[in-house]
């Protein structure tokens, strides 16, 4: 199948924490930070949105592949957040990273699962022939209304990814399994999303993220031993280590992929960091299993070997990004969410 | 502002592309049509050139009075800034504290929302600044 | 080329003048001047009008026209122009009408400068303002007029050690002379911590290092030396009009602790003038800020590069100093109704020279400058006047 060609990761410096928006609301900060796993997020500067972030995580992915944009045929930036209902945001990154006007783009949306849907759709270009290069974001500034469980998760963040024929990581091998299933939805120009509480869990995370990641493993005969890492949607920073638990995949193999306890969700960005910061450290040969989750819902899986490339490859270190944070309060929160405006 | 306007500085906004005199080699940006060294010998001689982003504060000032089209993100620092080329522009520095701003501060390019047509029109994205990295 | 006299000013009170509309204002600042000079309306053979955003404050612009008929000279058919170089748009007019008077097209000529500037909100204002710096490269970026100032007044206490405190005198000075104005739009003394203790603008200017929101008018009559003979037996003599251009943007000038257009204005002026700085009794400069004014008398070769600061906290520029700048308040307390600033700058020096001004005079000043400046230093205009 088709490679990853290069990665490109970007989370904004600003952290909110879980104690400071418990404190606004009169919630026991410790019961929640333990309930989820999660203990801050991630915030975007006032000026940051979709767009931004894709950009950032792009020009990354497009310096350290060191790849001439112009032979980047499609751009798909997965997101449930674009800025502009319509108009593209792939066309701003298109334009930002060099790679227009020859080729082809649009805006995926899918939940937390746009991103890497794009990823599967760069794979099929690629796989076809009708591309060399595709570029695949799943990026987000994820809304949560004032007081809602969200909050204390919905966070900013993405990562761009390079397809191409060959490159740092193949792609074994990917399967989708999808349902219409209304766990979590925003209407039609409504900010803030809503949600089916628990039924979040069992019928749809669970049994999506379950049933592709069994899937894929049965597609290529392999067992979770088989691989070195896992990365599991991270809507908060628990479901990921119970599907783990359930698949049968140890904490180790999870454990540096596992970034929503420091950064929050950041929706179509959440497995595609994970997964970038696994590649950060990933040796030549270790196998690794991606599975996404959007709600509404489906998982798309992928089964990713590292190849010989990834020792030449400037890594990102997006741990390291990550630790580069300033704290703002809850006003400032709301200031740079611009609420207020 | 009419989305033309904005949209036909997208090279220069989104990555600093300026222009170089094949006379004397010098870099302008913003971009110039005629360079005011070579002057008459420069025309149809300004080829487009990209700036590396990298650059450093030659002077900055944080705004707490902006204009309506910055309402509610005050304050913001603005600098004066040196770009490695030898030319200068003026840009906004973001992600980091204000107080840590000083003259002589290295700085290199991002990508940001600068300002938007209102709630229903256009967003107008372009070049801001922040601590370079290296 | 003829010898040019002013033989005739006037101008509004400056301020918040609610009641009066911008037609009104120039109608006023006109009329007293034509009186001022003792000549008809069909003396005149042309008008010259300075006005910066009149399109956008008042949504007026043929402001030409609309000055021909407040006055009443309709019949005249007399050209009247608008005339626009940002906040030294009335410099400039004062500049093309020394031109008209001086080859020879024209003998009488009005010279006219008028912002009506409160018609629109605070914000408005602001936005309206920044269109004197370069709208696509630096106001589009969020930078503010006070802003660029502020770029280079941080530029001067960088390289200069200029103090922040020494910024706040030029205030202090200028609002005491103000204090003495009765046109003025603040006739009060304030204090250094009063500076450094209002809100902040643009760091490292504050509020009160900056000009205000003014409205008002103020108007020239130019006539040849010889025919002004005719009506006064105080001519003021225009020993040197220069106008400079440089640069729209700041960050594109040669220079950042300078204003090089004022700098080859000043230049060029004392050559045209045969005067040195030193020869000066009197100046009317552009303190739009308070480094302004610091940056200007620096410029203007009052003092070396870098000593302005020093200089003011020294008294050189006081009332009683060396060099007294700005003795009808300046922009700073007098007000500055960008469109009319240059032209009243010229009635200050006018009346300095004349004697006639009061509690402000500089006693015995025969030689003044005026020293108007567009935008960040786009365009600088700076007269030499004369009492012969």
């Amino acid at each position: 199948m088709a490679a990853i060609v290069g990665y490109g990761a970007y989370v904004p410096r600003y952290r909110i924490k879980v104690e400071e928006i418990a404190g606004i609301w009169g919630r026991q900060a410790k019961s929640i930070s333990s309930g989820l796993n999660v203990f801050e997020k991630s915030v975007p500067g006032i000026d940051e949105d979709t767009a931004t972030i894709s950009v950032e995580a792009a020009r990354r992915a497009v310096k350290a592949a060191k790849i001439n944009p112009e032979e980047i045929g499609a751009i798909y930036v997965g997101s449930e957040s674009h800025p502009y209902a319509v108009k593209p945001t792939a066309t701003i990154v298109a334009e930002a990273i060099g790679a227009t006007p020859e080729l082809t783009a649009a805006d995926y949306e899918f939940a937390c699962k746009a991103g890497t849907a794009g990823m599967q759709n760069c794979i099929a270009l690629v796989e076809s022939k009708m591309i060399k290069y595709g570029m695949a974001i799943g990026a987000d500034v994820a809304q949560a209304a004032p007081g809602d469980a969200l909050e204390y998760t919905a966070a900013a963040g993405g990562a761009a990814y390079i397809i191409g024929k060959e490159g740092i990581a193949e792609i074994n091998e990917t399967v989708s399994f999808t349902t219409d299933t209304p766990d979590f939805w925003r209407r039609e120009g409504q900010p803030y999303p809503g949600h089916g509480e628990r039924f979040t869990g069992e019928p749809a995370y669970f049994r999506h993220v379950g049933t592709a990641a069994k899937m894929l493993m049965e597609r290529v005969g392999s067992r979770p031993s088989d691989y070195d890492y896992a990365i599991f949607h991270q809507p908060n920073g628990k479901f990921p280590i119970r599907i783990a638990r359930k698949l049968g995949f140890e904490k180790k193999q999870i454990e540096h992929g596992l970034l929503c306890p420091i950064i929050g969700n950041t929706y179509s960005g959440s497995a595609m960091l994970g997964l970038a910061a696994v590649l950060d450290i990933a040796k030549p040969g270790q196998r690794i299993l991606m599975v996404s989750y959007g709600s509404g819902a489906g998982s798309d899986a992928f089964d990713i070997t590292v190849t010989d490339a990834i020792e030449s490859y400037p890594r990102q270190g997006i741990r390291q990004m990550i630790e580069e944070k300033e704290y703002v309060d809850y006003a400032t929160y709301m200031k740079f969410r611009r609420e207020f405006e | 502002m009419g989305v033309a306007r904005y949209w036909r500085e997208i090279p220069a906004r989104y990555n600093l592309i300026g222009k170089k005199c094949e006379i004397c080699g010098k870099v302008y940006f913003p971009p110039r049509t005629i360079c005011p060294k070579c002057r008459r010998k420069s025309i149809g001689k300004m080829q487009d050139y990209k700036l590396s982003g990298k650059g450093t504060v030659e002077s900055y000032t944080i705004i707490y009075t902006p204009p309506p089209e910055f309402e509610g993100k005050a304050p913001y620092a603005i600098a004066l800034i040196k770009m490695e080329e030898g030319c200068y522009l003026t840009g906004q520095i973001v992600d980091c504290k204000l107080d840590e701003i000083h003259i002589g501060m290295k700085v290199e390019a991002c990508f940001r929302r600068i300002q938007e047509d209102g709630k229903r029109g256009a967003i107008y994205y372009g070049y801001k600044f922040r601590k370079a990295e290296s | 080329m003829r010898e040019v006299a002013v033989i005739g000013i006037g101008m509004t009170e400056f301020g918040e003048l609610w009641q009066k509309s911008f037609r009104e204002l120039v109608a006023e600042a006109g009329v007293k001047a034509i009186l001022d000079a003792g000549i008809e309306g069909e003396d005149i053979d042309a008008m010259y009008i300075g006005g910066m955003s009149t399109g956008r404050f008042i949504g007026q612009e043929h402001v030409g026209s609309l000055a021909l008929e407040v006055a009443g000279l309709e019949d005249l058919h007399i050209p009247a122009t608008r005339v626009e170089a940002a906040c030294a748009s009335g410099g400039v007019a004062m500049h093309q009408g020394y031109i008209a008077v001086a080859s020879g097209m024209y003998d009488i000529v009005v010279v006219g400068g008028a912002e009506k500037m409160t018609d629109v909100v605070g914000g408005e204002a602001t936005n309206i303002l920044a269109s004197a710096a370069d709208r696509e490269w630096e106001s589009f970026f969020g930078a503010t007029f006070p802003g660029l100032y502020a770029l280079m007044a941080r530029y001067h206490m960088h390289h200069h050690g200029t103090t922040q405190e020494q910024l706040a005198m030029v205030a202090v000075k200028n609002h005491h002379n103000g204090s003495l104005n009765p046109k003025a739009q603040f006739r009060r003394e304030i204090s250094v911590e009063d500076v450094l203790n209002s809100p902040i603008v643009a760091e490292p200017l504050h509020l009160l290092d900056c000009s205000p929101i003014t409205d008002g008018a103020a108007a020239a009559i130019l006539a040849p030396v010889d025919i002004a003979r005719k009506y006064t037996d105080k001519i003021i003599k225009i020993k040197a009009s220069v106008q400079a251009c440089d640069t729209l943007s700041f960050h594109s000038r040669s220079r950042f602790d300078s204003l090089p257009a004022a700098v080859h204005a000043a230049k060029k002026a004392y050559e045209m003038a045969g005067v040195k700085p030193s020869d000066i009794d009197v100046a009317e400069v552009h303190d739009c800020f308070t480094i302004a004014e610091i940056i200007a008398i620096e410029d203007l070769g009052f003092v070396e590069k870098g000593k302005g600061g020093k200089a003011t906290e020294e008294g050189l520029t006081a009332l009683d100093g060396q060099i007294p700048v700005n003795t009808s308040g300046g922009l700073k307390a007098k007000g500055h109704p960008v469109g009319a600033t240059g032209v009243a700058q010229i009635n200050e020096i006018v009346m300095q020279l004349r004697g006639e001004a009061d509690k402000r005079q500089v006693k015995g000043a025969t030689i003044g400058l005026t020293h108007n400046v567009g935008g960040s230093g786009g365009t600088a205009v700076v007269h030499i006047l004369e009492a012969i």
